[in-house]
């Protein structure tokens, strides 16, 4: 086994495919970036490892970031999928909670993933205490599953009213369809979410049935085609809430995946940062479309309880809190009828991308400003798709959209767009920090992706973030997340009882349960760990309220016996509340809505600093040249550099250029640039 | 697409900038309130909205994003009741008062909607007024969460409060808190609510406070200045490419609660020189029941539809710069104390129902069918087997009009509001009630060539021995209109049970104390939206397609839309095509 030792990191994205590849035992790293296979991403995977320092016979484990999901769902290209419900309420997933896409404008429509007339009802009742109302009768269940497979259905959802209080009818049809079901493609949906609120639960385990048939598929393909190139080691897959689970959980839990690749990119932010010396910050990812950022606040990641893919398309399963804005680098810029600077939400997105990639586009976008400004270098475009970008359309898109208009002349107009640009990201920075209550000095931004090291100074300039901080490598930093990424189980239970009428001994044995499951899911995955940690969490409200707190336990497996009591439920129920609004409700009876519980598998992290630069490089040796471009109204001569030929405690003043092979830092004139023992670049104000 | 000429004195750059960072404010006050209310209503249905208004008209600066959209007009008119009431009594208003009240006659709306007005102060002058409103759950009168469909004054809705000061100076008349606690069912859940709307007041002017010291306050003063005129041009550049003229509707309301006979809503747009004038002669007079609603009620109401027809323009005071207003004082859109005014939703949502309608005679490809058109307040209350008293109070949905780029929204939440409603599972296990049905309403859509989206059909059963059932809800007489040749979609039909049969309420879609035992059920039948052009023009396939997926009966496809599809939903395509021919 010895020899089996590097672990691959694999994004694959919309454009790239990203590896991020690791020895174990000499603490080599390594990277690569090859253009995604969209049909097959193990193809790019596969050719992205052929460009890595070893066979595939040499890896312990892979690391696999997703978006094959997400794009199932915003495509609509999951599989023809069937629902068994309730008699009387197969409209739920159509009905949502009676809302809207828009405030203003009533010209919404909504297309469910699973077809009326693929919606079967059957009797059965279970009421909100857990009552079996009306059991099921297995033969009414089977003849459901039997209409469905002759209506060419290739999955099915099971759900139904009340599941979250009494699986008992659930369980029943389930193993009353999977008698006749030709393949493993059955969803129980209070297996997938056991929590009340019906159109959430059932939309969240919808969606996994929709998904189950593609991702199964596609997963087969990866195993496939990596073990007959060689792999005999681990494939692990990373989730939503930021953890990695096995290749056969994804199968069954596909709709976690959903934010597998962005998670991952928040992962090894946090441990980026941490190492650097840096526990608070916010990431800030720049695609083609998209401006996503996260708060990571003492090393931590705030989780978010659900979100929705598409209007009506709500996943609700924990997931790493992604805040996204559309505001990317081909955001379309263009003047409203009232006369006011607009940047997107229409994208030219990657095809045909902005003006000066010259396939189509003539509308301006971000990157036709930065280009124009001179940030970006023309003759020498990151990714290595195109031979050169079109500076002249660039500029004519914008004489004629946003120059002409507002009556300013092309470099003032881009200069414009760009503040704009920049205005609605801090924006979104400012909604997971200010907004959240939290003091911007004490935060650093962290750019990844593409983009984002273009804009970064403006931003820690408008919203007194104290620095931002580069990573070596910006455009893997999803690839690296997944090669450092633990293993997480995530279950919420709604147990729905006053605090004063809690059975502590089923409640503490359900805790036992739910983590010895965790840990034997562990121990099935044959991944390597260090530790091992749960976290036992309670939703929890006063009576009469609807939003809950959510409330930390501070007891362990080993001792929650002995040691879980009303009175310590409450006490820690009152810390939470009184830390959130800042006073008690005193005399209201306090109520426990769901028990949360997360059980992970502390995986190996490695030093950052064999990232670094090497002993020989140096400043001059970095130094490529000058070029003009164009900041506050005027030209000025910034110095380029090669970004990874800088040494450590390198200090490079603005205005300067750094350019890598996956993306271009600008640091404006006012700023300076330190180059930290890692090899990340921290940006901050000079200091004169 | 040329931009409109406004003023051009601001840097365009730094307006783009600042509306971001002012929205910002608004939208951060909403999520301050509906994060910490303690009422359902506001956390959950966000019926709510904050925003910063002018130091001496109390015109909309800039409104939140996420509030309530008829607060969005309505809110102006509370700010100028405090500055009137300032000026009449000649009062000075100092750093750190906050003024409370719920009077509909000065701010709109209903007396559930609790308004808090706060001067804001730089350099010792009035800059400008933060305000915040919330709709409480329980603020007194006959009908436990105030929709009471027989009251004939505003006296047996809820207590009314005049514009009072809560601060003074930064101090808490707690005595004001007294008197408000005590005049309600639920004083905890009010007390809860009033303090999440002081907070969102004291965020609102710290952030304000920050930006202003960034950016400088006239600065700031002129951006939002510019912004209004902006907003102003855009509307007039819109109004200007219509055709210059005058355009007229109607439609109606069931009946006021009191006496069963219908009420009219008139309204004539006449287009002439980039200005618009909405005329509301002809429109019924004040009725006794609760169907009422103020002045300021009404433009609020136009202003919501304005948003909805030309939904980029900002939302400030612009948007009603260019429209004139001829609201007749006697008639029922401009009431005063002490009419009452607690179903105020019914009216505005026939205000917007009309205004729809007449753009559609205007510009057709700029409207849509009508939406449901009614807010169909239920509320169950009894006692449980213990003596505890419950009530279960809910707004329920419907289907939205067709609309130029395709079918409506099936079971879509009011215009007036972006509510959403609480899920069944939660009501179940809060009250005792079952649902036995929860779907959507085949052949409630409109017909058209774009078809209404389905209204809902919600069954529920009762649990315990004894239940009263109380309902406020609209469009059991007619129904909500097709445009450009499409038809009306369903009517509204609430049915219970009565002496071992069915009935219905004898005021069609409101009642009071209707009397129910265990396992009886109730049935709401909600209305679809009204269809978008002629049904000759939907493609048959499609109509084949609703049938198969039970949107439309076999029937309804026959009748309404002359095309013939089996249960199945196969086309008969020869069949089809001679019964259009002979349509």
């Amino acid at each position: 086994m010895s020899e089996r030792q590097i672990v691959i990191g694999a994004d694959v994205g919309g454009t790239f495919t990203d590896l991020f590849f690791l020895n174990e035992v000499t603490g080599e790293c390594a990277t690569a970036k090859v253009p995604s296979v969209r049909a097959n991403q193990s193809q790019g995977i596969l050719s992205g490892i052929a460009l890595g320092p070893a066979a595939l016979a040499d890896v312990s484990l892979l690391v696999h970031g997703t978006t094959v999901a997400t794009n199932a769902l915003l495509e609509r290209k999951g599989a023809r999928t069937g629902l068994i419900t309730t008699a009387g309420f197969r409209d739920v997933i159509e009905m949502r909670r009676r809302d809207r896409p828009d405030t203003w404008g009533l010209w919404g429509m909504f297309d469910p993933v699973i077809p009326r007339d693929l919606r079967f009802e059957v009797n059965e009742r279970v009421l909100a205490d857990g009552t079996l109302h009306t059991p099921i009768d297995p033969g009414d269940v089977k003849a459901a599953a039997q209409k469905l497979l002759e209506n060419g259905a290739a999955s099915v959802c099971i759900f139904f009213i009340n599941s979250y209080a009494n699986q008992e009818n659930e369980r029943a049809a389930a193993a009353a369809v999977r008698s006749v079901w030709p393949n493993p493609h059955v969803t129980m949906a209070s297996d997938i979410l056991p929590e009340i609120r019906e159109f959430e639960r059932s939309s969240t385990a919808s969606l996994n049935a929709y998904l189950q048939p593609p991702i199964g598929d596609y997963l087969e393909l990866l195993e496939t085609g990596l073990m007959e190139g060689g792999l005999d080691g681990n494939i692990l897959i990373v989730q939503s809430n930021g953890g990695v689970m096995s290749v056969e959980t994804a199968r069954s839990y596909p709709v976690r995946t959903a934010y597998s690749g962005p998670a991952a990119g928040v992962i090894a932010g946090a441990h980026i940062g941490i190492s650097a010396g840096y526990p608070n910050l916010i990431t800030c990812d720049m695609g083609g479309t998209s401006f996503d950022v996260s708060l990571i606040a003492n090393g931590e990641s705030a989780l978010a309880a659900q979100t929705s893919v598409d209007f009506g398309l709500v996943i609700r399963t924990p997931m790493i809190e992604i805040t996204t804005i559309g505001a990317g680098g081909g955001s379309i810029a263009w003047v409203d009828r009232g006369g006011i600077l607009q940047i997107g939400p229409e994208s030219a997105g990657s095809d045909p991308g902005p003006v000066c990639y010259g396939l189509g586009n003539d509308r301006p976008t971000v990157t036709d400003a930065n280009l124009v400004l001179g940030r970006i270098n023309g003759e020498k475009p990151i990714g290595g798709a195109l031979e050169r970008l079109n500076m002249k359309a660039a500029k004519r898109a914008l004489k004629n959209h946003v120059a002409a208009p507002l009556g300013m002349d092309v470099m003032t107009a881009a200069e414009a767009v760009i503040r704009v640009a920049n205005s609605r990201m801090a924006g979104a920075i400012r909604l997971v920090s200010v907004e959240r209550g939290h003091n911007p000095e004490a935060f650093v931004a962290m750019p990844f992706g593409g983009g984002g090291a273009l804009h970064t100074g403006a931003l820690i300039k408008e919203v007194g973030l104290s620095k931002a901080l580069v990573p070596r490598y910006p455009g893997v930093t999803s690839a690296l997340g997944c090669v450092i990424a633990d293993m997480r189980f995530d279950r919420v239970h709604t147990i729905n009882v006053l605090l004063d009428q809690l059975n502590l001994e089923d409640f503490t044995k359900e805790i036992l349960v739910t983590i010895s499951d965790g840990e034997a899911r562990l121990r099935e995955s044959h991944a390597i760990f260090e530790d091992q940690e749960h976290i036992i969490e309670l939703d929890m409200l006063y009576v009469g309220q609807t939003h809950t707190v959510s409330v930390r336990l501070p007891v362990q497996a080993v001792d929650v016996e002995t040691t879980l009591r009303s009175e310590l439920i409450l006490d820690t129920f009152e810390a939470t509340y009184q830390d959130a609004y800042g006073r008690l409700l005193v005399g209201l009876p306090v109520r426990i809505m769901n028990l949360k519980i997360a059980v992970i598998g502390k995986r190996p992290k490695f030093d950052l600093s064999v990232l670094g630069p090497s002993s020989t490089a140096s400043v001059d040796a970095a130094k490529t040249g000058e070029r003009e471009i164009w900041v506050d109204g005027a030209w000025c001569t910034a110095t380029v550099y090669q970004r990874l030929e800088l040494p450590k405690n390198a200090i490079v003043p603005g205005p300067a250029i750094l350019e890598q092979p996956d993306t271009t830092i600008f640091i404006d004139p006012d700023l300076e640039g330190n180059v930290d023992r890692f090899g990340n670049l921290v940006i901050s104000r000079k200091t004169q | 697409m040329a931009a409109v000429d406004g003023m051009k004195a601001i840097d365009p750059v730094l307006l783009a900038v600042l509306k971001g960072r002012l929205e910002q404010i608004a939208d951060e006050m909403d999520a301050t309130l509906f994060r910490s209310a303690f009422n359902p209503i506001i956390a959950e249905a966000h019926d709510a909205s904050h925003g910063l208004y002018h130091a001496d008209t109390g015109e909309t600066l800039i409104q939140g994003k996420s509030g309530l959209p008829v607060f969005v007009g309505a809110m102006s008119f509370a700010v100028k009741a405090v500055i009137d009431k300032a000026k009449a009594e000649n009062l000075t208003l100092k750093p750190g008062d906050v003024f409370i009240f719920n009077d509909p006659y000065d701010g709109g709306t209903h007396l559930s909607d609790f308004k808090l007005v706060r001067p804001f102060f730089r350099r010792g002058q009035i800059y400008c007024y933060l305000a915040s409103v919330g709709h409480w759950h329980d603020v007194g009168g006959n009908v436990p969460g105030n929709y009471n469909p027989v009251a004939t004054e505003c006296y047996q809705e809820g207590m009314l409060i005049p514009p009072v000061r809560l601060y003074q100076e930064g101090v808490i008349q707690d005595d004001i808190v007294a008197i408000l606690k005590s005049n309600s069912r639920l004083p905890g859940s009010l007390y809860g609510d009033l303090n999440g709307q002081i907070s969102a007041l004291e965020l609102g002017a710290s952030r304000l406070d920050a930006l202003l010291n960034d950016y400088g306050d006239d600065e700031i003063l002129a951006v939002m200045a510019e912004l209004k005129a902006s907003a102003a041009a855009l509307m007039q550049s819109y109004i200007s490419d219509l055709p210059e003229g005058s355009y007229s509707a109607e439609d109606w309301l069931d009946n006021d609660g009191i006496t069963d006979k219908a009420l009219k809503i008139a309204l004539e747009m006449s287009l002439k020189q980039g200005r618009m004038t909405l005329d509301f002669s002809g429109t019924s007079p004040a009725c006794d029941g609760p169907v009422n609603i103020s002045r300021a009620t009404c433009i609020a109401a136009c202003y919501v539809a304005l948003k909805h027809i030309f939904r980029d323009v900002p939302a400030n005071a612009g948007v009603l710069e260019p429209i004139d207003f001829i609201i007749p004082e006697d008639s029922l859109l401009s009431v005063g104390r002490p009419k009452p005014v607690g179903g105020y939703t019914e009216t505005i949502l026939r205000i917007i129902d009309v205004m729809f309608v007449v753009m559609s005679k205007i510009a057709p490809d700029q409207t849509n069918g009508c939406a449901y058109g009614t807010i169909n307040a239920l509320s169950l209350a009894g006692h449980r087997k213990n003596g505890a008293r419950w009530v279960m109070f809910s707004f329920f949905g419907g289907g939205h009009g067709g609309h130029p780029n395709g079918d409506g929204l099936n079971h879509g939440n009011a215009p007036i509001s972006t509510a959403t409603i609480p899920p069944l599972e939660i009501l179940e296990a809060a009250y005792p009630v079952r649902f036995t049905q929860w779907a959507l309403r085949p052949d409630s859509g409109g017909p058209g060539k774009f078809r209404g989206g389905c209204g809902a059909i919600y069954e529920i059963e009762m649990l315990e021995e004894e239940t009263d059932a109380f309902l406020f809800g609209e469009r059991g007489k007619v129904a909500p209109a097709g445009v450009v040749g499409g038809k009306n979609g369903a009517l509204n039909i609430f049915t219970y049970p009565n002496g071992g049969g069915e009935a219905h309420p004898p005021m069609v879609s409101k009642m009071v104390g209707i009397h129910l035992t265990e396992g009886q059920r109730i049935r709401l039948e909600t209305p679809g939206g009204g269809g978008y052009g002629d049904v000759n023009e939907r493609d048959p396939a499609s109509v084949a397609e609703d049938v198969r997926l039970g949107y439309v009966s076999p029937t309804a496809a026959r009748n309404d839309y002359f095309c013939v599809v089996d249960t199945h939903g196969i086309l008969d395509s020869a069949a089809t095509q001679s019964l259009r021919k002979h349509s």
